[in-house]
């Protein structure tokens, strides 16, 4: 019984472990230097959307009609009362910008989760069971995929109206093949390996299988996907809006913004280009992201990285120490 | 297998055959292909009794493993369990064996999931049958396995990686043992490891045969390994059984002209008795397992051959009390 | 045998270190490995999985690559080092051609979209400059040495559709083309099925024997060193602990390490009822025991096994690295 007891104890005390694995990904993450940018804007991105109310210098709806179309603040007759500028109604420009990434990050998150969750299920479940399964499926797939994506969204957002919610749906529809696709192969992969026979044989059921023994080895791929989605998205739904399919006003959508901008673009050159700059930028630092994590994701990768770096450094101190011999023999 | 016998042997195969599709060839693909994979294999493993079972790879003896434990559908012939049939199980059934029979597999690598614990991998079977709840109630019997196969009392907290391949078979042997099974297929269990830890595990292996009336159909390419840990040998060559005996009979007089060609090529690691020893070599190349000849299967390669082994198949025929063989001219 | 120092061996290796920079910490791959390869000689170098014989090897083929380095000791060729400067430039001028090697798998050292014939001419053209036909025959009469029938058609044909067996003799081929001096075999049989395994085993002996060729062995395997080698260096941690003349070291092994290896090997002509294990596991080389790496493990174990031990030289032209045991073996005592 000691045995039980010792193994229980071990059990419970493993948790330093975990963070020993956290701060060595936190000194590889140091050495990447884009990841770490990304990773750090896609930070600030976050928090920025997460309290946005109260760092936003003004309503982002407020409009203000005795200061329209007023210029950032480094012009002439900008005001630091309204950094960006202002629009065409007076509304600040800043505080739009900070307001539309709430926008933009709910919608990448949630397509990603509903166009995953709804793809990763089908997957599986064509992978594993196969059969007839897989291929009414894969021809679903395949018929959707051929159909024109905006097409259907014109069609579907032309029956319901826009609104947040059928952005969502429409793009949520338009996404989920690719990770049907992308687990399906995997599962295909995985499920030949030895411990999924073994979990058969020792009798566990399909969908115990599937869920505790195929999908957390696909996370770190599906991961990477979902983020490389997610960039896709925030672009998708910026077009939407830009198209006056997506968001509609009174509410602050990066995409909205750029095409009431366009209208001034001689004028004032900022309405579009500081909401077109915020999408930029979350598209770079998610895409710098996710190339981070497919790095780290692959254990060879990773090993010959660090190598890399390992070299580099005994090199130098070759280097050094060449370099230290000569000057004492220059000295004597 | 004669009627007056008490009690049925454990397992008991007549006449198994296994084909995999292979796709089609021709031009208009009318012809269909199949892998003769297994083709007319008779045996049987009585309780607490090891069958080695060694051939090359892929004369069929994973296949013949996979088939008893109902793993890969059978094409012909039947398979006996406890005196059931079992050629025809479902799902369900196929489930329910599962507590009876248990398979230790080759790679001891990749036959742990890397992503779960020692204690869940080994706690699994346990949980799946409701024989435990929760792997709280598991903790007991995991130590108690894990301690009785050889491993540390922590073990059960770590994970895959943390352990040498000798210990990661002795993980998947108590993952084996959870269900109390009364038959194993070990399949290739220490061609993975190396010798100094090959033998650790054998003795392992054979210390729960003792204990727990265990039976094996142990598989290996390693014929001296094979002599030590089984009670009878069959040798397999291109899907068929050439050769079963007595592990001594097959050693010390072997029947088929395989057999005798295998036996005289492992090396003996002693210089002067390796170079005294006479070296049967036959040249020729392993028949095509889409395309098997008729007749013998070793006929491409076997110095006896006749007219009568081109055309006819050798049947497998009792030489000795107990030592059968598939040859014509032996 | 480094008394006779008047004619150099063929190959010294001496004090070989070789780390590989990993992120769990520095793997010492070699930890001072020492041995020498005489003219016509077959050296068989036998260990288990991970005692750096592959990477011994490899440090003499100059193939050590990042995250690896060679950290110190020497390599002599025919009396010159291959670890300078000059002795880099030549290694890869002479690798392939004086000395060349083969490998455990050679599905994957032989190219899937060329023919065979491809792959041998490719060799003989870049290396002796033989023009195409010329290139053709030679490669019919290679194909002919390492025992293939219907040379002509075979060279016809893509990897894939050869079986194993014939694959190495390919490999073989390759290895042989350009006649080299020493001829490097890293588990050239391990993958496949004993029966091909003796062909080709009594392949290279003939080879060897014909050609007088100088042979490196690299095998895990004891019965495949006693059928074909003179010397054998029996590995442990990176580091040599036996060597010898095959047959005293197989007829009365001396290191506890080499005793237990040779117990613990099945023989097909004795029956035992227990199999003879060595307990436990072997060290990790990243922190590897001070002393004798084997001394966890050694049921001899002294005090002093925690002091660096090093090969010693004995009477019978063996050499030991095992403190106790040479200290045994030269007062007469037998380790109980
Ligand atoms: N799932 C499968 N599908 C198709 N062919 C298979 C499958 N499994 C095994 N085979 C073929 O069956 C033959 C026997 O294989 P196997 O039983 O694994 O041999 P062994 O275990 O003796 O090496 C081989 O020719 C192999 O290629
Ligand atoms: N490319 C590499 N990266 C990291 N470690 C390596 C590499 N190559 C070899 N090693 C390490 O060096 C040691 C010796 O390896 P090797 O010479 O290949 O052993 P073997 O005796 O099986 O041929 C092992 O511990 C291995 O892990
Ligand atoms: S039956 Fe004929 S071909 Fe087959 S093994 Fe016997 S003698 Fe050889
Ligand atoms: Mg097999
Ligand atoms: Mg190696």
């Amino acid at each position: 019984m000691t045995q039980s007891i010792q193994l229980e104890t071990a059990l419970t005390d493993r948790r330093h472990e975990w963070l020993a694995k956290l701060r060595e990904l936190g000194r590889e993450l140091w050495r990447d230097k884009a990841g770490l940018i990304g990773v750090v804007l896609m930070t600030a991105l976050v928090l920025m959307a997460l309290v946005a109310p109260w760092i936003a210098p003004h309503d982002p709806a407020e409009q203000d009609l005795t200061a329209r179309l007023r210029p950032p603040v480094w012009y002439e007759k900008g005001t630091w009362d309204h950094v960006f500028g202002t629009d065409h109604l007076g509304r600040d420009v800043l505080s739009r910008a900070i307001h539309g990434a709430r926008v933009s990050l709910l919608v990448g998150l949630l397509v990603v989760v509903l166009a995953g969750g709804f793809g990763v299920v089908m997957g599986l479940m064509a992978g594993y069971l196969g059969g007839r399964m897989d291929a009414f499926v894969m021809r679903w797939i395949d018929t959707q995929v051929a159909f024109p994506g905006l097409l259907l969204a014109l069609i579907i957002l032309a029956v319901i109206g826009p609104s947040l919610t059928t952005v969502v749906v429409v793009l949520s529809l338009n996404g989920w093949m690719v990770y049907g696709r992308m687990t399906r192969g995997a599962v295909l992969a995985v499920r030949q390996t030895p411990y999924v026979e073994a979990a058969e044989i020792v009798g566990c059921r399909w969908p115990r299988i599937i869920f505790r023994h195929i999908l957390p080895n696909l996370t770190s791929p599906l991961l990477t996907l979902a983020i490389l989605e997610f960039a896709r998205i925030v672009l998708a739904e910026a077009a939407l809006s830009f198209l006056g399919l997506g968001i509609q006003p009174p509410a602050t959508s990066w995409g909205l913004d750029v095409a009431v901008g366009k209208n001034y673009m001689f004028m004032a050159w900022w309405l579009v280009t500081i909401p077109g700059t915020a999408i930029a930028i979350t598209v770079l630092a998610i895409n710098l992201v996710a190339s981070w994590m497919r790095l780290i994701s692959d254990p060879q990768e990773r090993e010959k990285q660090f190598a890399r770096h390992m070299t580099r450094r005994l090199r130098s101190k070759v280097g050094q120490r060449r370099k230290l011999s000569a000057g004492q023999e220059a000295i004597k | 297998m004669t009627p007056t016998e008490p009690t049925p042997p454990l397992v008991q195969v007549e006449d198994l055959s296994v084909y995999f599709d292979a796709g089609r060839a021709g031009f208009w693909g009318q012809e269909r292909l199949k892998v003769h994979a297994v083709e007319g294999v008779n045996l049987e493993i009585r309780a607490g009794e090891t069958l080695g079972l060694v051939g090359e790879s892929g004369s069929g003896k994973s296949t013949t493993g996979r088939a008893i434990l109902r793993r890969v559908p059978v094409s012909s012939g039947r398979i006996w369990f406890r005196g059931k049939e079992i050629t025809h199980a479902g799902r369900e059934e196929i489930r329910g064996l599962s507590r009876h029979m248990q398979l230790v597999f080759q790679d001891p690598y990749a036959s742990l999931n890397p992503r779960l614990k020692i204690i869940d991998i080994v706690a699994e079977p346990l949980i799946v049958h409701g024989l435990v709840k929760n792997l709280h109630e598991a903790a007991a019997p995991v130590a108690r396995l894990l301690a009785r196969v050889g491993l540390p009392a922590d073990a059960g907290a770590r994970y895959p990686h943390a352990f040498s391949g000798g210990q990661r078979q002795r993980i998947g042997i108590a993952r084996a043992l959870a269900l109390k099974p009364e038959f194993i297929v070990a399949d290739e269990p220490v061609s993975a490891l190396d010798v100094s830890i090959r033998a650790q595990v054998v003795n392992l292996l054979q210390d729960l045969q003792a204990e727990y009336d265990l039976a094996y159909l142990f598989i290996a390419h390693d014929l001296a390994v094979v002599r030590h840990i089984s009670h009878r040998i069959a040798i397999m060559y291109a899907g068929k059984i050439v050769e079963i005996a007595g592990r001594d009979q097959i050693y010390d007089a072997p029947v088929h002209p395989y057999t005798e060609a295998l036996l005289s090529a492992v090396p003996v690691p002693d210089p002067p008795v390796q170079r005294a020893r006479r070296r049967i070599a036959y040249s020729g190349e392993a028949p095509d397992p889409l395309h098997p000849p008729v007749g013998c299967r070793f006929q491409s390669r076997c110095p006896l051959v006749s007219q009568q082994c081109r055309e006819k198949t050798p049947p497998l025929a009792e030489r000795q009390s107990g030592q059968w063989a598939a040859c014509w001219n032996r | 045998m480094r008394a006779a120092a008047t004619n150099t061996p063929l190959l010294e290796v001496e004090d070989l270190q070789v780390h590989f920079y990993t992120r769990a910490g520095v793997v010492q791959g070699a930890r001072g490995v020492s041995f020498q390869v005489g003219y016509g000689e077959t050296l068989g170098i036998v260990g288990e999985s991970g005692s750096g014989k592959s990477v011994s090897v490899q440090a003499v083929m100059g193939l050590i690559h990042t995250p690896g380095r060679i950290e110190g000791g020497d390599i002599r060729y025919k009396g010159r080092s291959l670890l300078d400067a000059a002795g880099r430039n030549y290694v890869r001028r002479v690798r392939g051609k004086e000395i060349s090697m083969i490998f455990q798998d050679p599905m994957t050292s032989l190219n899937p979209v060329f023919t065979v014939g491809t792959q041998i001419t490719e060799v003989l053209r870049h290396h002796l400059g033989m023009d195409r036909a010329a290139a053709r025959r030679r490669a019919v009469e290679l194909l002919d040495l390492v025992e293939i029938n219907a040379p002509t058609k075979r060279l016809k044909q893509y990897p894939h559709e050869l079986s194993g067996g014939m694959r190495q003799r390919v490999m073989i081929a390759i290895g042989l083309a350009c006649e080299p001096e020493l001829l490097i075999a890293d588990e050239p049989t391990t993958a496949l099925d004993v029966t091909i395994q003796a062909q080709i085993l009594e392949l290279l002996a003939d080879l060897q024997r014909r050609l007088r060729l100088s042979v490196i062995l690299i095998t895990h395997d004891l019965g495949v060193v006693a059928e074909l080698c003179h010397r054998v260096a029996v590995m442990y941690a990176g580091r040599i602990v036996e060597v010898g003349a095959a047959d005293t070291l197989f007829a009365d092994p001396i290191h506890p390490y080499t005793q237990g290896l040779l117990n613990a090997t099945p023989r097909l002509d004795a029956v035992s009822e227990r199999m003879v294990s060595i307990d436990g596991v072997p060290p990790d080389l990243i922190d590897p025991p001070r002393g004798c790496a084997f001394s966890p493990r050694c049921a001899h174990a002294r005090k002093g096994c925690a002091q660096r031990q090093a090969l010693t030289p004995l009477s019978d032209g063996r050499h030991v690295c095992c403190w106790c045991a040479v200290n045994d073996h030269i007062t007469g005592a037998t380790p109980q």
